[in-house]
């Protein structure tokens, strides 16, 4: 191991990213014996690890979702907050992805890496804004890769969803969500545009919601939409995860339109595919520019692209003078597809 | 640009066209003149711009955005007009949004050399929406499924005047339409139309109903033939010749020949044909002729145009639309007897002395070319619209097969939880021997909604395999299908396509086994 050849003391198995000095995976795909999660979302954070590190936001989504199968001991780390593991200091910073969601910074013998986990630049009042972290080598996601990729305003594409409802008063808007971090995103958007009527939710969303106010997310009067009648979703606004909008679940709202709250969205053969009629363009991850600009911040002699569309990140990167490389991770997908 | 940009947008993801209609009327209501004159003039096909962008875009293009990235972008987009749009650089504030009158009257002006810049200019300003619509609306391909007659409707809806009021004065006005939004908006009289030809709205007739043919009296009624082509107006006044769709579009660039048969100042109605020899072809020989902006000289020639006449509702100046049927007919068979115009014949009445002797000639109506009977009443006056207890189409018994539900596709809007569109299939035998399906048609109506929960849950339950939004099912369910003709396509892989397919009754009882047969559907080609 040399700590300036990051792939001697930073190796993937096939479990997924492995700190040797610190003999700790980050996101492991399956379990292992030490793990630190970056965040929530069941392909980063999975059940079974014998010893789990993650901030405390993390550890009880992970709870909430996996239950007693979550892992066997656990470590809660505040932001900021530097820890010895073996011969390493690890440091968990925002990411500004969803609550809870942080960026590992690992040093060691002079150099430091930062594993951003997933990550946006953009506003969420959900969640704590991303901390630029300088380091050698920055560890990315790709998932909007391309630079047909850039997310709107979030407001914008809210007053979209406003705006249809007040052409359609008479239909229920469904919005497609996925439930940890988008739902809550979108209902803190709505709020922050003025809109303070209940906003009904999918049975499947309630317990992440819940979880968010637990950790001060102010979210406003929730309703579920299970059991509502007919009648009195005329005109309102109902979350539910994707999956439940194009099947039998969504037929019990009247004439419903279909909205779906996603960075895929902005490319139109994706929102036909999903017979969406909304489409909005609301995304948890870094889109072309937040990348692009985000690498250049870190200042980052090397970079890594763990998963999406790395092609074209990695042309990018090798044509700013970089070391580039695309990390072979498996069971990593995005949570919105 | 903005407003109506968001508008395409909207249009083209909702499926459903009572929705269309609101949000096209909820943009002429909130739109100001001309921007609202010139995006009813995209809508309606009234604006032709059709630029030839391609070179000037990738020249564009080359300028601003690496080509790699811009190749793997196109490649994951799939289209290059709407890459452009996603990726052109943001110029951030300052650069400001063009209004779609502004675009509309530069792109009309401008000389060719000086369209790059402008247009550089307008993709600065606009937001990814707007690129899109901006370049969709040069490139003359809208593709938001809403017609020039739904937008008309819109106009009527919006406006409560009578569509045919507005169809009346339609292809006399030109964009951007200031006078038709001041009179549909109550500001204004009735616009003036020119001295050129102008629709006038068709006269329309309704199903007839067993309760309603008891009840003719044949003395009453005229009877003729209905033609399986298309209900045409032939108007010609001051010199210039159109040729109108039954609703209103003006067909004239696909039948040029029949455009020019026509004598001077007429308004008729008839049904255009494609004829040789005296003898009416096949619906598709003219489905092959529909749609084109232009036709070639062997097509004119393989494929000649006919007006099989109904009607006549001006001859010359005078309005005959006031006068009962029957003298408009006789008003029709002088004007033509004397006039002799090429490519045109009367539509002969059919004797008949009792509802008897009627269903005894809608029973015999099988020759190619005859779609059912028509009956009108002999002292209607031609009214526009589908005015009651005048004229009746009686279309002739349907054919009906019985085929095997093969694979199910999910709908769209109320529809889009539902396996709704069924693509069906006859048995053939196999090269080796075996009896397989082969797709014959597809259809998404003619069942109730109760019937689409069952058809649904089946789909479900007996799903074999998926692909996107369709799913290939076990081949156990047989629908009786109904259908007004079928004809030979080399487009389908059975060599067959059926005119207006649709589900008469879902046979739960019958085994696939016994469905028809491929030769079947082949024995039911006329000509």
């Amino acid at each position: 191991m040399h700590p300036d050849r990051f792939d001697s003391w930073l190796t993937v198995d096939g479990k997924g990213l492995y700190c040797r000095p610190g003999g700790f995976h980050v996101d492991p795909s399956s379990a292992v014996d030490r793990a630190v999660i970056t965040h929530g979302h069941s392909d980063h954070a999975r059940p079974g690890h014998t010893h789990v590190l993650a901030t405390r936001e993390t550890l009880a989504v992970m709870q909430t979702r996996l239950g007693t199968q979550a892992w066997r001991g656990s470590q809660a780390v505040a932001y900021g907050e530097a820890l010895q593991i073996g011969e390493v200091t690890v440091r968990l910073v925002p990411a500004g992805h969803v609550l809870g969601s942080a960026q590992v910074v690992i040093e060691w013998k002079g150099r430091r890496v930062v594993v951003s986990g997933d990550y946006k630049r953009s506003a969420d009042p959900t969640c704590a804004p991303y901390e630029l972290v300088p380091c050698q080598l920055f560890i990315t996601e790709a998932t909007f890769a391309l630079p047909v990729f850039q997310h709107g305003d979030a407001g914008a594409e809210v007053a979209k969803l406003l705006k249809s409802r007040e052409q359609f008063p008479e239909r229920a808007h469904v919005v497609g969500v996925y439930g940890l971090g988008k739902c809550q995103r979108v209902i803190a958007t709505l709020r922050q545009a003025g809109y303070s009527r209940p906003i009904w939710l999918h049975g499947a969303l309630i317990e992440c919601c819940a979880l968010y106010e637990s950790f001060g997310v102010a979210l406003g009067p929730l309703k579920p939409a299970t059991g509502a009648k007919r009648e009195e979703l005329k005109g309102e606004i109902v979350l539910a995860p994707p999956s439940a909008v194009d099947d039998r679940w969504s037929r019990r709202l009247p004439d419903p339109v279909t909205a779906f709250a996603s960075g895929w969205m902005r490319v139109r053969a994706r929102a036909r595919q999903r017979g969406v009629e909304l489409p909005l363009v609301i995304s948890d991850h870094a889109d072309w520019r937040e990348l692009v600009m985000t690498i250049e911040q870190t200042g980052a002699e090397e970079v890594w692209v763990t998963h999406g569309r790395e092609d074209a990140l990695i042309y990018h990167i090798h044509s700013t003078g970089r070391r580039g490389r695309a990390l072979a991770l498996i069971g990593l997908e995005d949570e919105d597809r | 640009m903005k407003a109506f940009a968001e508008l395409l947008d909207r249009l083209a993801y909702t499926p459903s066209r009572n929705d269309k209609l609101r949000l096209l009327g909820g943009y002429f209501a909130s739109t100001p003149d001309p921007d609202r004159g010139f995006a009813l003039a995209a809508l309606t096909e009234g604006l032709f711009f059709r630029l030839p962008l391609r070179r000037t875009l990738s020249e564009m293009v080359e300028a601003r955005i690496d080509p790699v990235l811009f190749g793997l972008s196109r490649d994951y987009v799939g289209d290059t007009a709407e890459t452009i749009a996603l990726l052109w650089p943001e110029r951030g504030a300052g650069a400001e949004a063009p209004a779609l009158s502004e675009i509309v009257q530069a792109v009309q002006t401008a000389a060719p050399a000086v369209l790059p810049s402008l247009l550089a200019g307008w993709l600065d300003g606009l937001d990814p929406t707007g690129r899109f619509g901006l370049l969709k609306l040069l490139t003359g391909a809208l593709r938001v499924g809403v017609s020039a007659r739904l937008a008309k409707t819109a106009l009527a809806e919006w406006s409560g005047v009578p569509l045919a009021n507005i169809e009346e004065i339609w292809h006399g006005l030109a964009p951007p339409y200031g006078a038709l939004f001041a009179w549909l908006s109550g500001e204004g009289g009735r616009p003036e139309v020119g001295a050129g030809p102008v629709f006038r709205p068709l006269m329309l007739s309704h199903q007839i109903e067993d309760w309603e043919l008891a009840l003719i009296e044949p003395s009453a009624f005229a009877a003729e033939w209905k033609w399986d082509g298309i209900r045409v107006q032939a108007s010609s006044r001051g010199g210039e010749k159109r040729l109108f769709s039954r609703t209103g579009d003006d067909i004239s660039a696909s039948f040029p020949d029949a455009v020019e048969a026509l004598p001077e100042d007429v308004v008729l109605d008839g049904e255009l044909l494609v004829m040789r020899d005296g003898e009416v072809a096949p619906f598709n020989d003219l489905q092959q002729r529909l749609n084109r902006k232009s036709v070639t000289a062997a097509m004119l020639k393989s494929h000649p145009a006919h007006i099989r006449l109904y009607d006549m509702l001006f001859e010359s100046e005078e309005d005959l639309r006031p006068l009962p049927f029957i003298e408009r007919r006789a008003r029709l068979e002088a004007w033509h007897e004397a006039a002799t115009p090429p490519r045109t014949d009367i539509s002969g009445l059919l004797d008949f002395s009792s509802v008897a002797e009627l269903e005894h000639l809608w029973a015999g109506a099988r020759a190619t070319g005859i779609e059912g009977l028509m009956l009108k009443r002999r002292d209607s006056p031609y009214i526009a619209g589908r005015p009651k207890g005048h004229w009746y189409k009686w279309k002739r018994a349907p054919l009906t097969l019985d085929a095997v539900l093969m694979y199910a596709q999910r709908g769209s809007g109320k529809r889009s939880s539902y396996y709704s569109d069924y693509t069906f299939g006859a048995w053939r035998e196999a090269a080796n021997g075996e009896r397989e399906l082969v797709p014959v048609g597809k259809s998404y109506f003619g069942f109730t909604d109760a019937e689409l929960k069952e058809l649904d849950a089946f789909v479900r339950n007996h799903t074999v395999d998926s692909f996107g939004p369709v799913r290939q099912v076990e081949p156990k369910l047989v629908f009786e299908v109904a259908f007004d003709s079928v004809h030979r396509s080399t487009r389908h892989k059975s060599g067959v396509a059926m005119r207006f397919p649709r589900i008469h009754r879902i046979r739960w009882d019958k085994p696939a086994e016994e469905a028809d047969t491929l030769a079947t559907v082949l024995a039911m080609i006329v000509a």
